[in-house]
């Protein structure tokens, strides 16, 4: 059973995902903030990480740095999902070595789908 | 008083005259001009006063009364007249190279050689008697000072004179500081200097005088008015002659008017040698009081005088010497000699100067310039022979003058001599005038004018006074040439009751200006005439156009033109010259053809040397040029003005169109900028609503994608949604809110209110909110009555906003929140203390900006818009109120806001 993290700072949007992804039969560990994130990410080393990157604590651009920043991590995927929107946002996430960047607000049908295609490729 | 003092002051002033000359062009070589001062010009423009200012005055009010005032009344009407009029020949001068009036006006009409021979002929004529009548002066004072009549000595041959040696010193002197520089248009510093002070050194002299006479021999003005007003033959003098007197007047005021701008020495100094135009604006109101100055004793010392005088032969143009000496008063009478001494050497001086250079460049330098031989001449060799010319005139003048003073001047009294003069230069005026304000001014006009009213002259005033001083005889004066009464020399046509200078001027004035105009009306010009009246006229549009000189169109080889300027300043000067302008002018010198304006650069450099006929000539020799028409070469000169009024035109409007370009772009940034935090707002603010909206979204298709789920699970996600909404609507309305009060739509609603029981609302209503958190919050004022005026509404937000702040930061379980009204002088503070984590200090004001967190990092804060401190802010604004933080990070946060009680 492949291991997804959620990290998000919003209750509803954590909720809802957490749901979709247990209902797609995926191990799902859910995060609330960047420390929360990283503990889970050490010591679980899911597969893929659904990464916000507006947090209290610390940015999800940080997050990412650090998955690929280390060898044992950075096979993990990473999909960004952010209300950030503008062009350099989106850019910094993928130079930063991100799979995907997802604008807030999506369709959670086609989230799932990208999803589901990144770990069959994995 | 020994004869031997006399001649040694004399010399001994001349040699003091030397070194300020000396001094003034040893200052100039170091660049320290002693000249270039709008007093000094002023001052030099005191050579109008001569020797008879001096003595003539007074001899003149002794007989004629307050008359001899015309003499100084012309020149201050003129002197309002120097901007005008002065300011425009001097821009001429400059521009042209031009270093006499004789060369003026021969420039002015076609550059014509025999105007400037006639002119000079005529100022030689009119002149040289009046240099001779200085040298009278100079020889009859100093006889005066040693009690012996200058016949005496003038018995024993020249070489026993006195006056002799003076002449001769004086010629040294001018040759000294006269001929320095080839080029006559350079300014002559140490001559200039000289002048000045003799204008003060008669001025004190003078005044020196007429204080001994006035306070020392009388009891001031009162006492000598009163007895002269006792004395039968001197109470006519108080009152002006009725006949032809006011005419005499008028005809007098013109006269000197035209003199003091006409005659040799006023051109050079005023116009020649003027260094600043603006010099002259001083000079309008120091020359005028000048003349005021030196004439305020001239009256009282005529009386005296003749109240001392009245039984002797003492003749009233030597009171000014007799009178001090008469009272033995030697160092005095010393000092007035050497003041009238000044005043008839510095006439001398200019005169001699002005005449010399108009004599060796319109006479003898084109008459040798014919000579092919001299032609041929080496290097430099012409300026050394054409300031041998300058000096031998020079000295010819002063020869002249002399022998004119032994010969002719006995019988002839020093005022008539000076307003023969007078009448001589202002035949000058009508052409000289007319030539720079009407264009149609021609060459034969100005000829004509100049030749009739000379006739005239010479006729009406030369005649009478040679008949007057026994030289030819009375027959002429009393029946008219051939017998012709109407022709009678003071009664010309008839006309009779006029004295003998008003009926001169008015008849040569009369027929000179009247065949000037006619015959300037009726005669063709030629193309150089008409391209020089253009520059005249105009010369304040023309005068920075590269074209302006004569126009020549033809071509000269580069190396004969340079040759030629070397042979007159030499090949190092020369060249200096040549690459300063190429440079200035951009114009390439390795081409063989001269470019049209170094032609041009010169004709104008020689004709400071030579004169400007004869550097056409000389210029004409090495260029062969094509027959141009005149209206080619005012197009050409037109276009150039064109030109430089199409410049100024388009950098005026380049100008403006960068001061537009400023501000269009200033206005784009400030659009910009506008826009940027728009942009940016409104990017925040769809961020803000983005992460309601997605959390919407997905608990919605969650529902509507999996009608399976449980019921308490669905209950969940519709209850999130409610949630997600409500922070959406009231993200919305804050966003409305804030453009409300930003945009001064929001209108106070003022009323007064119990800020106490505002604070109480508003805490009851968020306690409960506090209470989930364990937070305490403690109202911290004691009980009495806050009134004040406000909209309640709005402050309730204020305090609403910063205390669910103060929730939202305090830390659960053991925050405690204080709420306290302070009371300051004329307004109420409400202090909101938390115990959280605290604002880092450079925070402090940027937190009061909307969305101030969205923007400013990529961390979040937990909750809330981003937008409540920035509504408080506006409201206290809008109220009058101040609100701020102090916080330190770790020591919780004191949010204060005022309110006035108004």
């Amino acid at each position: 059973m492949k291991k997804i993290l959620v990290v998000d700072d919003d209750p509803y949007i954590l909720m809802s995902l957490e749901f979709l992804m247990k209902k797609e039969g995926f191990d799902v560990k859910v995060a609330r903030n960047g420390t929360e994130a990283l503990d889970i990410i050490q010591q679980e080393t899911p597969a893929l990480v659904l990464l916000d990157i507006m947090m209290p604590d610390m940015d999800g651009y940080a997050i990412c740095k650090h998955i690929k920043g280390n060898k044992k991590l950075q096979h993990i995927k990473v999909v960004f999902l952010s209300a950030k929107s503008k062009e350099s946002d989106i850019q910094k996430g993928y130079d930063l070595g991100a799979s995907l960047y997802v604008t807030k607000p999506f369709s959670t049908r086609d989230l799932m789908k990208k999803v589901r295609e990144l770990l069959a490729a994995a | 008083m020994s004869n031997w003092i006399v001649i040694g002051t004399a010399l001994a002033y001349l040699f003091l005259l030397f070194g300020i000359a000396y001094y003034a062009e040893y200052r100039m070589k170091k660049g320290k001009s002693l000249i270039s001062n709008p007093y000094v010009y002023a001052l030099s423009l005191g050579v109008f006063c001569t020797a008879w200012t001096y003595y003539g005055s007074v001899g003149q009010a002794s007989t004629r009364g307050i008359d001899f005032i015309t003499v100084y009344i012309g020149p201050t009407i003129m002197a309002a007249l120097f901007w005008p009029m002065l300011r425009k020949i001097i821009r001429i001068c400059h521009t042209q190279r031009i270093n006499s009036i004789a060369d003026f006006i021969s420039t002015r009409y076609g550059k014509n050689f025999s105007l400037a021979v006639v002119i000079t002929i005529l100022c030689v004529l009119g002149i040289i008697p009046y240099i001779a009548l200085q040298l009278k002066a100079i020889s009859a004072s100093m006889g005066i000072l040693a009690k012996s009549g200058p016949e005496q000595s003038g018995l024993s041959g020249f070489l026993g004179d006195n006056t002799f040696y003076i002449s001769l010193a004086l010629a040294a002197f001018i040759t000294l500081f006269g001929t320095r520089s080839i080029d006559a248009s350079e300014k002559h510093e140490g001559l200039v200097a000289a002048v000045a002070f003799e204008s003060v050194v008669k001025l004190l002299a003078f005044l020196a005088v007429g204080l001994f006479v006035t306070y020392g021999i009388f009891n001031g003005f009162g006492d000598i008015f009163t007895r002269a007003s006792a004395d039968l033959s001197l109470k006519k003098l108080f009152v002006l002659e009725e006949n032809s007197t006011y005419s005499s007047w008028f005809f007098l005021c013109m006269l000197s008017m035209l003199a003091i701008v006409f005659l040799p020495r006023q051109f050079q100094m005023g116009v020649v040698e003027n260094t600043n135009e603006s010099h002259v604006k001083k000079a309008i109101w120091v020359f005028p009081l000048y003349l005021l100055l030196i004439n305020i004793f001239v009256l009282p010392i005529a009386f005296g005088g003749k109240l001392i005088f009245a039984q002797t032969d003492v003749h009233a143009d030597t009171y000014v010497l007799s009178l001090p000496l008469h009272y033995g008063a030697d160092i005095l009478s010393l000092l007035t000699f050497i003041g009238g001494f000044s005043a008839a050497t510095s006439m001398i001086i200019v005169e001699t100067i002005a005449l010399s250079t108009m004599m060796s460049n319109n006479i003898a330098t084109p008459l040798l310039l014919t000579s092919k031989r001299f032609r041929s001449g080496r290097e430099g060799s012409f300026s050394k022979i054409i300031l041998n010319i300058r000096r031998f005139s020079i000295l010819l003048i002063i020869l002249l003058a002399y022998m004119y003073d032994k010969m002719v001047a006995l019988h002839i009294s020093l005022v008539s001599i000076g307003l023969i003069s007078f009448a001589a230069v202002a035949q000058f005026a009508p052409a000289l005038i007319g030539g720079i304000y009407w264009k149609q001014a021609s060459q034969k006009g100005a000829m004509a004018g100049i030749l009739l009213g000379f006739v005239i002259w010479f006729y009406t005033a030369i005649i009478p006074s040679m008949a007057n001083a026994g030289i030819i005889g009375n027959d002429m004066l009393l029946n008219g040439l051939f017998g012709q009464s109407w022709l009678r020399p003071t009664a010309l046509f008839g006309l009779e009751g006029m004295d003998s200078i008003s009926h001169c001027f008015f008849w040569s004035m009369l027929f000179n200006i009247g065949s000037f105009v006619a015959v300037s009306i009726n005669s063709g010009k030629s193309d150089q005439e008409r391209y020089q009246a253009e520059i005249f006229v105009d010369i304040f549009r023309h005068a920075n156009s590269p074209a302006t000189g004569t126009f020549w169109k033809g071509t000269a080889s580069m190396p004969d033109l340079s040759d030629l300027i070397s042979n007159f300043l030499g090949r190092d000067r020369a060249q200096k010259l040549i690459r300063q302008y190429a440079q200035r002018h951009q114009i390439p010198l390795d081409q063989k053809n001269a470019d049209p304006r170094m032609v041009n650069f010169a004709e104008k450099v020689l004709s400071g040397v030579i004169g400007s006929a004869s550097a056409r000539i000389m210029v004409g020799t090495v260029t062969k040029e094509e027959n141009i028409r005149i209206d080619e070469v005012l197009r050409i000169l037109q276009e150039s003005q064109q030109m430089i009024e199409l410049n100024k035109e388009l950098r005026r409007k380049s100008l403006e169109l960068q001061k537009a370009t400023d501000e269009l772009r200033k206005a784009n940034d400030q659009l910009r900028d506008m826009d940027e935090i728009k942009d940016e707002f409104l990017y925040t603010v769809t961020h803000e609503l983005r992460t309601p909206l997605t959390s919407i979204r997905a608990m919605a298709e969650i529902i509507y994608d999996n009608p399976e789920m449980e019921a308490d699970e669905k209950t969940r996600f519709i209850s999130g949604i409610i949630r997600e909404t409500e922070r959406l609507s009231h993200l919305i309305s804050q966003v409305l809110n804030l453009e409300r009060y930003e945009s001064g739509r929001q209108k106070l609603n003022s009323s007064a209110v119990q800020l106490n029981t505002l604070l109480n609302n508003i805490i009851d209503s968020v306690e409960p909110l506090a209470m989930e958190k364990n937070i305490r919050i403690i109202r911290n004022w004691p009980d009495a009555m806050y009134l004040l005026q406000c909209d309640a509404a709005l402050i309730e937000q204020v305090v609403y906003n910063l205390l669910t702040n103060a929730i939202r930061f305090s830390p659960e379980n053991h925050g405690i929140i204080k709420v306290s009204i302070r009371n300051n002088h004329d307004e109420w503070e409400v202090w909101v203390e938390d115990n959280g984590k605290g604002i880092p200090a450079d925070l402090h004001t940027l937190i009061f900006d909307k969305f101030f967190q969205a923007r400013n990092q990529t961390l979040r804060k937990p909750e809330g818009t981003g937008l409540g401190l920035a509504i408080c802010k506006k409201i206290i604004d809008m109220h009058g109120g101040k609100i701020w933080v102090e916080s330190e990070e770790g020591k919780g946060s004191k949010f204060i806001f005022t309110l006035p009680l108004q």
